[in-house]
């Protein structure tokens, strides 16, 4: 027994310090272990902890025209943060920063709401191309409002209004289908890339390579130092052999109508104008398109998403009549052919009728000249069941129908060339001669792209040089490109001098009097053209229903000037438009246009002073050399082109 | 021979001591925290220290006995705030720990609940009569600790429950502990944690509990979670080497709040395995300093008094320290004097207000 005075054993007192020795060796070694022993080890783990590549976004090349004057270009566009690693209390700030940026208050609450969830380092995107008003807004509220950030990006600047919006394209985030396909084996989710047109087309080359920035990050990844950094090397710029006076004068003929109109340089393919309509506004997709938006475009009978020019595929109607011409001409039959049309005429068994007959009139006597100029359907019906179908199919893919015409363009269309053999592939049927007869005069089962036609109508105007028609200028392109392109390739169509003379002559007669579009004419221009109006259903049946626009015809107008050497092709599709006399008058606007600019230039349109640039400016940041502070740049939105700059009034969406 | 109690006698030296480490944590706490939005923190710890080190003073005035007389009001008083705690606590982070207090104060009672349960069992241990421990003494011992343990499991709170356990150890062990007792405990204890661990129906500890454990374990299971803080605390430390480094780990707020649990990781990555290694000394001179002090004390209760300072900081060392060095699982206790936090600063000026007092009345009949 002991007393309250007693000690506590000493030994055990001892003991507990060796206990307590024993642990802080332990420790000791642990720190040994770790820092001396390991230390190389954990150095290196740390180094891998804290830098992080950061890409550097390589803004994407201009789009110029022909003559050096730009359509696309980028702005710099920013993009409202709120950033939540900071401890204040975003929803009370709500109203304030709803009013600086124009958004519902209630709408960033529940976006704050609604990211609760996320980690605390990634920002909430509140509103993305903001205007200088509100990035003013911003910098105004720094110190009230910490938590708010702009960050900045290169935007596709497109002309307003749709202007050329089907050639050029849009851009958008790449798709996870894209991704898998070996042209996009490069990029990686988020990446922006060419999604149509010009833009997809020659999406590597306006894309350049982006670099990337050693950032010193935290564990939350936000960016506390700079480290190295290898620079973006930005898109190439792209010409296209596109003069936008050309471009301008096609999408006004074509404006508020349904169809496509193309101008080529017969000589060389270079496409001049390329207009489909209705259009779009790509600036829409630039930035972020609804959802309600793009179902509008989508499923919008008028197909404004389409690039009717290459990918429409209808039948040509009369048009192709020249094609049966020179078909009937190198088969030594149309030359010396005369047909008595007195409205119809009966093949196996069937009456078939003149579109005379439905304006109570008879072509008469008609050869070959007459039956272009005044498109007897009676004569063309008599050739294509001399000519039988095979020896009309071979000819009009001589011409390049029924196959892409390989312009360097996304989605060509092929259009068809039915043919015995391929009625029997398809349907396993027979072909009935009878079915030869609609195909004579462009109806039945052929289909055509209205690119398609062009160059079949240029490779007839040069006397049988089939071109390759194309939309980038080959001598602004990295070889591998020419070369893949086949910019340059030509075919040559046999045809008989004699025959080309007199078919060409007879396509000048149409626009004359006399001819199916005498109105149509230019004064001082010679213009050889053919007209077409395609059935959407037979003419008995649109007889009966002539309200109903729906069974309107397609008009077609396939032409050039002038009749000899020629300099441009132009080929019209509207569709609805009815008679093809209503096309012929859209080709003849740009004909005329282009004949004009020929003569206010008198050298061909080619390395003009660099007038008429687009200059943007708006507000963007300059990163600082040596820090990472960025000094904001004021300046103003300028679109200066030489002509008609109202078609082309461009502003970054939402900027003044 | 009597002698009055005086500042004399009070153990200057191992205020010196403390202080100092007191000071690096604040230098510490000041570089990992200076970019954050923490900064400024290590003023608010000065005020703690200060206010801490005043009522080391007053306390020490105090004398033990006394308090150990009335010890079972306070035990009363603890296990009720407790009581407090789980009924009308704050819940932060799926925890109950806190009591609000006027002027908008956060109280943890279960910080002083360890001066209390040092001088219950201090008191216990002193009035023991016979030399060697019966069952009975150890089970009345481990219900003293028991009791306001399973409390604060309840809350729930591991950290600070393991925190009591080296009181209740560091009393049976003065206190006459055999062979054959501690042997038979060790046992069961260890039947016991196996049990909790490799039981499914056993819901003693909570899941992210024991993914800490497990994860310790094999810190691969886990790379983002706990094992993730024990990793990225491994490369801090480890990336120090022997004379310090950059403090990338610390100042890229890899390490998970480095001004509190993971202070230490902050110090060893800025200071190096020499910086380290002193601090370790520094603390090992402050144990010396107070067993020193528990030899010295006028009576058994002094000297229980002492001892139970002296584990429960032997503990919080070899858990954050070893926690930081990948010895042991991540379990949320501060380093002391070092981590930032006013309820931990406050317990241990509050218990060296103790070792003071007992020290001081050395002499004193």
């Amino acid at each position: 027994m002991f007393g309250r005075d007693e000690k506590v054993s000493e030994i055990r007192l001892t003991a507990a310090q060796y206990i307590i020795l024993a642990v802080f060796l332990v420790l000791g070694y642990g720190l040994w272990r770790l820092q001396v022993m390991q230390s190389d080890y954990y150095s290196s783990a740390a180094e891998k902890n804290r830098i992080r590549n950061v890409p550097v976004l390589a803004p994407r090349g201009k789009i110029l025209d022909r003559e050096g004057r730009t359509i696309v270009d980028n702005y710099p566009s920013f993009s409202a943060l709120l950033m939540r690693d900071s401890s204040r209390d975003l929803l009370a700030d709500a109203d304030l920063i709803g009013q600086g940026l124009h958004i519902d208050p209630n709408e960033v609450r529940s976006r704050i709401r609604r990211s609760a969830s996320l980690p605390q380092y990634q920002p909430i995107f509140l509103k993305e191309d903001i205007t200088p008003d509100e990035l003013q807004f911003i910098e105004a509220h720094r110190n009230e409002l910490p938590e708010l950030d702009t960050i900045m990006a290169h935007r596709r600047l497109y002309p307003r209004n749709g202007f050329m919006a089907h050639l050029i394209g849009y851009v958008g985030e790449v798709s996870e289908d894209m991704l898998n396909q070996p042209q996009f084996e490069l990029y990686s989710a988020g990446d922006v890339v060419g999604i149509s047109g010009v833009e997809r087309q020659y999406n590597t080359l306006l894309m350049g390579q982006n670099g990337s920035r050693q950032a010193l990050v935290d564990s939350h990844g936000r960016e506390v130092g700079r480290r190295g950094e290898t620079e973006a090397i930005p898109g190439k710029q792209l010409r296209l052999t596109v003069d936008i006076d050309l471009q301008i004068a096609a999408e006004e003929a074509l404006a508020g109508k349904n169809g496509a109109i193309v101008a080529m340089d017969p000589h060389t393919g270079e496409i001049l104008a390329m207009a489909s309509g209705p259009t779009f506004d790509p600036n829409d997709f630039a930035v972020h398109v609804s959802r309600d938006q793009w179902n509008k475009l989508v499923t919008d009978p008028d197909k404004p998403l389409l690039n009717k020019a290459i990918q429409a595929q209808l039948a040509p109607g009369s048009t192709f009549k020249i094609i049966m011409s020179v078909a009937g001409w190198q088969e030594g039959i149309a030359q010396n052919m005369h047909v008595y049309c007195n409205g119809s005429a009966t093949f196996y068994g069937r009456n078939s009728k003149c579109w005379v007959y439905f304006v109570h009139q008879t072509h008469g006597d008609v050869d070959l000249a007459k039956a272009i100029y005044q498109s007897c359907d009676v004569f063309f019906y008599t050739l294509a069941d001399k000519l039988g179908i095979n020896r009309i199919a071979k000819y009009a893919t001589d011409l390049g129908l029924g196959q892409k015409t390989g312009i360097d363009l996304p989605q060509e269309a092929s259009g068809l060339v039915p043919s015995e053999e391929w009625k029997l592939r398809n349907y396993r049927q027979k072909w009935y001669a009878g079915e030869t007869i609609f195909v004579g005069i462009g109806q039945g089962a052929i289909t055509v792209t209205p690119v398609q036609l062009l160059r079949a109508i240029s490779a007839i105007s040069m006397g049988g040089k089939l071109v390759t028609p194309h939309v980038a200028d080959p001598s602004g392109l990295p070889a591998n490109y020419v070369e893949a392109g086949h910019f340059t390739e030509v075919k040559n169509v046999s045809l008989d001098p004699a025959g080309w003379n007199y078919i060409t002559d007879a396509m000048v007669k149409v626009l004359q009097p006399g001819g199916t579009s005498p109105l149509a004419a230019v004064p001082g221009i010679e213009i050889a053209g053919k007209t077409g109006s395609a059935q959407v259903v037979s003419l008995e049946n649109r007889a009966k229903h002539k309200d109903n626009a729906d069974l309107a015809q397609n008009g077609w107008f396939v032409g050039f000037t002038p009749r000899r050497n020629p300099d441009i092709v132009v080929c019209v599709l509207f569709q609805g438009g009815e008679h093809g006399k209503l096309a012929a008058r859209l080709a003849t606007q740009v004909i005329k246009a282009y004949v004009e600019k020929q003569r206010r230039t008198p050298q061909k349109m080619v390395e003009k002073p660099k007038s008429g640039t687009v200059d943007i400016g708006g507000l963007w940041t300059e990163p600082d050399t040596d820090g990472h502070k960025e000094k904001l740049q004021g300046g103003r939105f300028v679109l200066d082109l030489p002509k008609r700059p109202s078609a082309l009034a461009v502003a970054a969406p939402g900027m003044q | 021979m009597s002698r009055y109690v005086s500042y004399r006698d009070f153990d200057w030296v191992l205020l010196g001591f403390v202080l100092i480490i007191c000071g690096l944590g604040v230098m510490e706490i000041h570089s990992a925290t200076v970019h954050t939005k923490f900064a400024g923190a290590h003023v608010k710890q000065i005020y703690w220290i200060l206010a801490g080190v005043g009522m080391m003073f007053v306390v020490s005035l105090i004398s033990y006995q006394a308090l150990l007389d009335q010890i079972h009001w306070f035990y009363i008083a603890g296990v009720g705030s407790l009581m407090a705690v789980l009924l009308f606590g704050q819940r932060y982070l799926g925890a109950k720990r806190w009591v609000k207090m006027p002027g908008g104060n956060h109280f943890q009672p279960s910080e002083w609940v360890k001066i209390i349960l040092i001088l219950a069992v201090a008191k216990y241990f002193a009035d023991m009569r016979q030399r060697e421990l019966s069952w009975a003494d150890f089970l009345k011992a481990g219900a003293i600790v028991g009791f306001p343990m399973l409390m604060v499991l309840a809350q729930p709170d591991l950290g600070t429950a393991l925190t009591y356990v080296p009181i209740a150890i560091m009393g049976v062990f003065l206190g006459g502990l055999q062979w054959r007792q501690g042997l038979t405990v060790a046992l069961l204890a260890a039947i016991g944690i196996g049990a909790v661990f490799f039981t499914p129906r056993v819901h003693v500890l909570k899941s992210y509990q024991k993914q800490r454990l497990t994860s310790f374990i094999d810190p691969e299971l886990d790379p983002q979670g706990s094992g993730y803080q024990v990793e990225q605390s491994k490369i801090a430390v480890g990336s120090g080497g022997l004379w310090g480094g950059k403090g990338s780990q610390t100042h890229g707020a890899f390490l998970p709040v480095p001004q509190t649990d993971f202070i230490f990781a902050a110090f060893s990555e800025e200071h190096g395995f020499v910086g380290a290694l002193g601090v370790l000394l520094l603390y090992f001179v402050v144990l010396m300093r107070l067993t020193q002090n528990a030899q010295t004390a006028p009576d058994r209760a002094g000297t229980f008094v002492v001892m139970g300072v002296v584990a429960v900081l032997s503990f919080h060392i070899l858990v954050n320290v070893g926690m930081v060095v990948g010895f042991m699982p991540v379990t949320g206790i501060p380093l002391p004097l070092m981590s930032y936090g006013g309820s931990s600063v406050l317990f241990m000026f509050l218990a060296l207000g103790m070792v003071m007092n007992v020290r001081m009345r050395r002499f004193v009949n």
